[in-house]
């Protein structure tokens, strides 16, 4: 138990403190790393909850999907990444410490799980009925009961995905796009021209 | 476990029918008309289906097809229809004709129709963001004007604001009363409601409000509805609406009729305070858009003042009214979509001088949307405050008295606003010659015009019983 008192305390630290930083660093990249941090030290803090398949989610969808979207969007605003990447010698240690805390969270949390028997042990009991994982449990619902809900949010998800696209997409004359069948269509007879080059002379276009 | 998919049938043919018109517009983006045309069909086929489809609950409680969904139902999809040709063809004058206008027109529908059959918190959650997504998408459709990009960025933000409260309230509720059903939400607060439930209830109630753009929760409606385009504010000051005031009965009456003495103040409060925003702060509007804008959230206080009445009655003034009011509104913003004047559109007050000389169809349509939504007896919005004055007086409660007593002074004191609209089109000379309007707009503004006035006195029977069979859809007496 005191470990997990320990991994309990050590994950709401970090998420507070890495929360903080979000919001008071500099660098915009800077900020969404310490999101990615909070986004893994709430994960672990489901684990110890019982809650596996929230702390799956977390990571898969907001880590892994979400993170890097802002990184990219971080990216397309005017930073002066060159100013930034001069800096990269001194910012290596704060990176080393955040990976280091990463890495030392999922340990405490693999010994704690490992410590206490499985996550589901944890979990609250009426949503554990007949040994199952609240993973299982929850697939057991999603489609049955809750497919109403399910299917009228991939609407919701569909009309944020048309939205995007109305409203950024124009077709101007002159754009150029990749047209695959013309690239497989080049052969060395288009793509290439061989000159007889008389020395001393070079080509005029 | 059964599913009864029968109940659905509006639903899922508006679903399916955007699934396949959006397939069909991205393989032939010029085919807008056709996708339109189309995209009215399924609206006027979800509506008859609505109308006459059987009653019942399905997917466990979350979708309830009873009367109060069928009515606002056939409203809310006939409104949608009348805003596809309105909009798609005024995008087409602007050339910037988009075959996802119809398709978002359809899935705002869907989301309309989810929110007046919810029967469960995520129901209604799901319903106003797939309804408040695809407008905030319409607001802003129109790129080439700034005014309309700024207009969709302010209601994205704020409508995300009012999400948040929703969803916070949602949280609170369903962890004091252990349940997202109504059904299960209700038994829990039958004998009086808990602190924490009574504080999600609240800010449950700011979501809605804001929806509904009810005072003090409507400073967006302005900015908004001027710089959107017109044929789309037509739309979503119409229909939207309605579905969010059947929404907030449901809450209120399917969830909450334990702690019926807590919100109706919490309403009495929003109406009064709509009905004294949208009367004074509309005394020195002059663009027309905002004029309606300020307009719509005093009409909608008349719609809460009925709500808060707290009885079958009252819940059938909402419903009467609401439908009335959607006739006026959808027909009020096709008469500003026809007009304009060498090619710039009308907006202001000062634009319509003398309109009555150079269209005297419109000028006489704007007349009757104009004393309609101000109350003027033979007009359809007579009736519809008459319900609601009625139901708040029958009570006998005094508090609500006073309200309905407030009501009619701010009608009068909004009277001045559209009296000065309607001196302009009559009694001014014109400025310069208007632009012959575009057949559909024309249509849809006499249409609704008709409405108004002639049809109004024999339909009301029908909105009349059926309003009444919503209303007892809601176990009111």
């Amino acid at each position: 138990m005191a470990l997990q008192a320990i991994a309990f305390y050590l994950l709401a630290a970090v998420t507070i403190v890495s929360a903080f930083c979000v919001v008071s660093a500099r660098n915009p990249v800077h900020s969404v790393l310490f999101l990615i941090l909070s986004f893994f030290s709430a994960a672990g803090l489901f684990v110890l909850l019982g809650a596996e398949f929230l702390a799956m989610l977390l990571v898969v969808v907001y880590v892994g999907a979400v993170a890097v979207l802002f990184l990219f969007v971080v990216m397309m605003l005017d930073v002066d990444f060159a100013s930034l990447r001069q800096g990269f010698a001194r910012y290596m240690p704060l990176g080393a410490v955040v990976a280091g805390i990463l890495a030392f969270e999922m340990i405490a949390v693999s010994a704690t799980v490992a410590s206490n028997g499985a996550a589901a042990a944890n979990a609250d009991p009426q949503s554990n009925i007949g040994q199952l994982s609240n993973t299982e449990t929850i697939g057991q619902v999603l489609y049955t009961h809750y497919a109403y809900f399910f299917q009228a949010s991939g609407l919701v998800l569909l009309v944020a995905m048309i939205g995007a696209i109305t409203l950024t997409l124009r077709h101007k004359p002159g754009v150029r796009r990749q047209v695959i069948a013309d690239q497989v269509a080049r052969s060395p007879k288009t793509g290439m021209r061989i000159t007889d080059l008389k020395p001393g002379q070079g080509i005029s276009e | 476990m059964l599913i009864n998919l029968a109940l659905a049938y509006p639903e899922l043919l508006l679903a399916v029918s955007a699934l396949v018109l959006l397939v069909a517009g991205a393989f032939n983006p010029k085919a807008t008309r056709v996708i339109g045309l189309f995209a009215v069909l399924a609206l006027v086929g979800a509506a008859a289906i609505s109308a006459f489809g059987p009653h019942g609950v399905a997917f466990s409680g979350s979708l309830k097809a009873d009367a109060a969904a069928g009515y606002a139902g056939v409203a809310i999809y006939l409104a949608s229809a009348a805003a596809i040709p309105l909009g798609g063809n005024w995008f087409a004058r602007k050339g910037a004709s988009a075959f996802e206008f119809p398709v978002l027109i359809l899935l705002a529908a869907l989301g309309m129709g989810m929110m007046v059959s919810a029967g469960d918190l995520i129901a209604l959650y799901i319903g106003i963001e797939l309804q408040s997504l695809a407008l905030y998408v319409l607001a802003a459709m129109y790129r080439d004007d700034l005014r309309a990009s700024e207009a969709g960025l302010k209601y994205f933000v704020l409508g995300a604001l009012s999400s948040g409260m929703l969803l916070y309230g949602s949280s609170l509720i369903y962890g004091f009363a252990g349940s997202t059903r109504f059904e299960d939400i209700s038994a829990a607060v039958h004998q009086g409601a808990h602190t924490g439930v009574l504080f999600g209830l609240i800010f449950l109630m700011c979501g809605l409000a804001f929806k509904v753009s009810a005072a003090p929760f409507h400073m967006w409606t302005p900015d908004v509805y001027e710089g959107a385009p017109t044929p789309v504010v037509g739309f979503f000051a119409g229909a939207p609406k309605l579905a969010a005031m059947v929404l907030f009965a449901r809450v209120l009456y399917e969830c909450f009729p334990g702690a019926i003495a807590q919100w109706r103040q919490i309403l009495i409060i929003l109406a009064l305070a709509s009905i004294a925003v949208g009367a004074f702060a509309g005394l020195n509007q002059n663009n027309l858009k905002r004029l309606w804008a300020y307009s719509s959230i005093a009409n909608v206080g008349y719609a809460i003042l009925g709500l808060a009445a707290g009885n079958a009655e009252g819940v059938h003034a909402m419903l009467v009214f609401m439908v009335l009011y959607i006739v006026d509104v959808t027909g009020f913003f096709a008469c500003l979509t026809a007009l304009s004047r060498q090619g710039k559109a009308m907006e202001t007050i000062e634009d319509m001088a003398g309109l009555f000389k150079e269209q005297p169809g419109i000028a006489l349509a704007m007349t009757a949307f104009s004393l309609s939504a101000l109350g003027l007896p033979p007009f359809s919005g007579f009736f519809a405050k008459y319900f609601v004055f009625k139901a708040a007086i029958s009570l006998g409660d005094p508090i609500l008295t006073g309200a309905a007593i407030a009501g009619l002074v701010g009608s009068v004191v909004a009277a001045f606003y559209y009296l000065r609209l309607l001196r302009s089109m009559w009694f001014e000379a014109p400025i310069s010659a208007t632009d012959k309007p575009p057949v559909d707009a024309k249509a849809i503004a006499v249409g609704a015009a008709l409405f108004t006035l002639p049809v109004v006195l024999l339909a009301l029977h029908l909105i009349d019983t059926q309003a009444s069979l919503a209303a007892a859809a809601f176990g009111l007496k």
